[in-house]
């Protein structure tokens, strides 16, 4: 099998402050790590390769050059080969330029790396959050895609993959041929470390960078990159009022809970 | 070397770290209650190349050095010393004697093994009338021809029962004392061995320490780890790297009772002030951290002294000389700061206090690392 991962570097959420005044993160000595939904993905890759050693597993990342340091990451856990995606023409891209940037770079590195089975996003960055850029990869690149994927295996044919999906109302089994796209969210199990040797490798490794150039990406269209290719304006950030106590209401059934929430409710003279 | 600026050991540093907080801090207090030894942990370590970090990689090992090695043991015994001297006993004191002392068949047979984690190394010299005076050892081996023949026993042996390689030593000629003592490999299911009585220790409760029974007990000739008599020379040269190893556990055991005491003193509130506030709290704190700055400077140095192959006996002793100490200091002084509630096992700390006790008794007592530097010191 060959699959492509992709990964993306963001703050560490769990440290960050937001600037009361600017409403902006403060990413200043914030550290940067793997988006923990992409390494979820890295980890679904991994799993298929115990299953199958001979499956590639190839990770690409779009930012700027210190973004390395999750490629380099992913090769100490899993991936066999890593791409950079990096150039100035790629700034201020909002999902739909990313995607279709990443869409467009999924193509050039096929051409080394030769067709992917599979293609797996985390379901969503941390830092932004939308859970966009993984449906619309598959969108640009005509892929059926499951999103909120668990775990998956090979179907006995080896002609694509049975995904678990997190569902609202339970866990669907979703079966997708090759060539697809997964998202995947937090299975109940951790990814596995990275291992001292796998390590040492990394740091020597060399990461191929693929640029912005028009001879990188001739056939890309420049109306839909940068600044100028996102349709997403902010209009307003601020950082919502924290809602103070709250009650839970859990009795044995659904009844007996609607029943005390009249009953409070109604002592409130609410209701 | 800068070892605090060098960007593979802070690589490494920071996977220790991680794998620490995540798989090792959330079992430290069950092991220590339940005196069980880690042995998922083990696995895990083994599955990322922790378990042979500073041998070749055509033993299996991570090809690394003796610093990168220290900090994971530093790093784990942050969190619970009993797996770190689960690593450190395996790594110093089998793998290693059996790295330079082995031929190249032994190194061939037994390193794969032990550098991979397929299989856990343990070390035994002291016996219960041996204890600093090594060169009363009681156990003997008997040359038969065709295979070595060992009878008695050895006491307080670390990783004993999980591991299943040995270095054992013995007396080969009795009349010899100290240049009468050879070593050996022995392996857990050879004819003859087995273990015995399991401690119940006040510290490091997760750490496997028992007895080890040779009766009749069938060596292989081959099995014969170095010269003939020259055991008495491996044990000290074996030991002289072990010292790092516990000096880097006293080291981590100190650095993590720091931390969690910081973090403790500024929630805890008396008399209307977190006691973080306290003049006593920031001085105690501030002491003890610097205290335990230069302890750490001292196991680097010990630690890149070997790497550099430069003589390091003497810098190993003071190194673990230091850091027991400090471990045993910072750990009462901390729980100090605790006060009431850190006397209760709701809190790490006096598990912490427990466990460092053992880093001045052993692998050398903290009088015997004052032997081997007054003696490297030239007053005798």
């Amino acid at each position: 099998m060959n699959i492509l991962v992709c990964i993306k570097q963001v703050p560490d959420t769990t440290e960050i402050k937001i600037d009361p005044v600017k409403n902006t993160l403060i990413r200043d000595g914030v550290p940067s790590i793997l988006n923990p939904f992409d390494g979820y993905a890295l980890e679904a890759a991994a799993r298929l390769k115990d299953k199958d050693p001979d499956t590639k597993i190839v990770v690409i990342t779009m930012g700027p050059p210190q973004a390395n340091a999750v490629l380099k990451e992913a090769l100490g856990i899993a991936a066999d080969k890593a791409y950079l995606l990096t150039g100035r023409a790629f700034g201020g891209s909002d999902t739909l330029a990313t995607s279709y940037i990443i869409s467009q770079a999924i193509k050039k590195v096929e051409e080394t790396e030769g067709k992917f089975d599979a293609i797996f996003c985390g379901k969503q960055a941390i830092d932004g959050d939308t859970a966009q850029v993984g449906p619309e990869i598959a969108e640009h690149l005509g892929l059926p895609q499951v999103t909120y994927g668990l775990v998956c295996e090979k179907t006995e044919d080896g002609k694509g993959l049975r995904v678990t999906q997190e569902g609202d109302d339970g866990k669907p089994i979703i079966e997708v041929g090759f060539p697809c796209l997964v998202t995947f969210t937090k299975p109940n199990f951790d990814p596995r470390y990275p291992t001292i040797k796998r390590k040492l490798a990394a740091n020597k490794a060399q990461i191929p960078v693929i640029g912005d150039t028009v001879e990188e990406f001739p056939d890309m269209d420049r109306s839909r990159i940068g600044l100028m290719g996102s349709p997403t304006h902010v209009k307003r950030s601020f950082v919502p009022e924290r809602k103070k106590g709250g009650i839970i209401i859990s009795e044995e059934t659904v009844e007996d809970s609607a029943v005390k929430l009249a009953a409070l409710l109604s002592d409130a003279h609410i209701i | 070397m800068d070892f605090f600026n060098d960007e593979l050991h802070n690589d490494l540093l920071e996977m220790y770290r991680d794998f620490a907080e995540k798989s090792v801090k959330p079992l430290a207090a069950e092991l220590d209650k339940e005196e069980r030894f880690p042995r998922e942990t083990i696995e895990q370590m083994a599955e990322m190349n922790m378990m042979g970090i500073p041998f070749p990689e055509e033993y299996e090992g991570a090809g690394v050095d003796t610093l990168s090695y220290i900090q994971a043991v530093e790093e784990i015994s942050k969190v619970c010393a009993s797996t770190g001297v689960a690593l450190s006993a395996h790594t110093s004191l089998c793998a290693w004697p059996i790295y330079q002392f082995g031929t190249e068949e032994q190194k061939k047979k037994y390193l794969p093994d032990l550098c991979s984690g397929r299989k856990i190394g343990a070390f035994g010299l002291t016996e219960p009338s041996a204890g600093t005076d090594a060169a009363m050892q009681k156990t003997q081996a008997e040359d038969k021809g065709d295979h070595w023949l060992l009878n008695g026993s050895k006491c307080f042996i670390t990783n004993a029962g999980e591991a299943s390689t040995y270095v054992i030593f013995a007396m080969t000629d009795k009349s010899q004392g100290n240049r009468g003592i050879s070593a050996f490999i022995v392996e857990s299911d050879f004819p003859g061995f087995s273990v015995g009585k399991h401690e119940e220790k006040m510290g490091i409760r997760g750490s496997a320490t028992a007895e080890l029974i040779f009766q009749d007990c069938i060596v292989p000739k081959e099995n014969l780890l170095g010269d003939l008599n020259k055991g008495f020379k491996i044990a000290m040269m074996t030991l002289d790297g072990g010292r790092i190893g516990i000096a880097a556990q006293a080291l981590g055991i100190a650095e993590g009772a720091i931390d969690v005491t910081v973090k403790y003193v500024q929630e805890r509130e008396q008399f209307g002030r977190r006691i973080s506030q306290f003049q006593n709290t920031q001085f105690e704190l501030a002491q003890m951290r610097a205290n335990t700055e230069a302890a750490k400077l001292l196991v680097y140095q010990a630690a890149c002294a070997k790497d550099a192959g430069k003589p390091y006996s003497h810098l190993a002793a003071m190194a673990k000389l230091n850091a027991s100490r400090n471990a045993s200091d910072v750990t009462r002084r901390c729980l100090q700061l605790y006060g009431g509630y850190g006397y209760t096992r709701d809190y790490p700390i006096e598990r912490m206090m427990r466990d460092a006790k053992i880093t001045e008794i052993y692998e050398g007592t903290s009088e015997v690392q004052m032997m081997v530097i007054s003696g490297w010191m030239g007053v005798k």
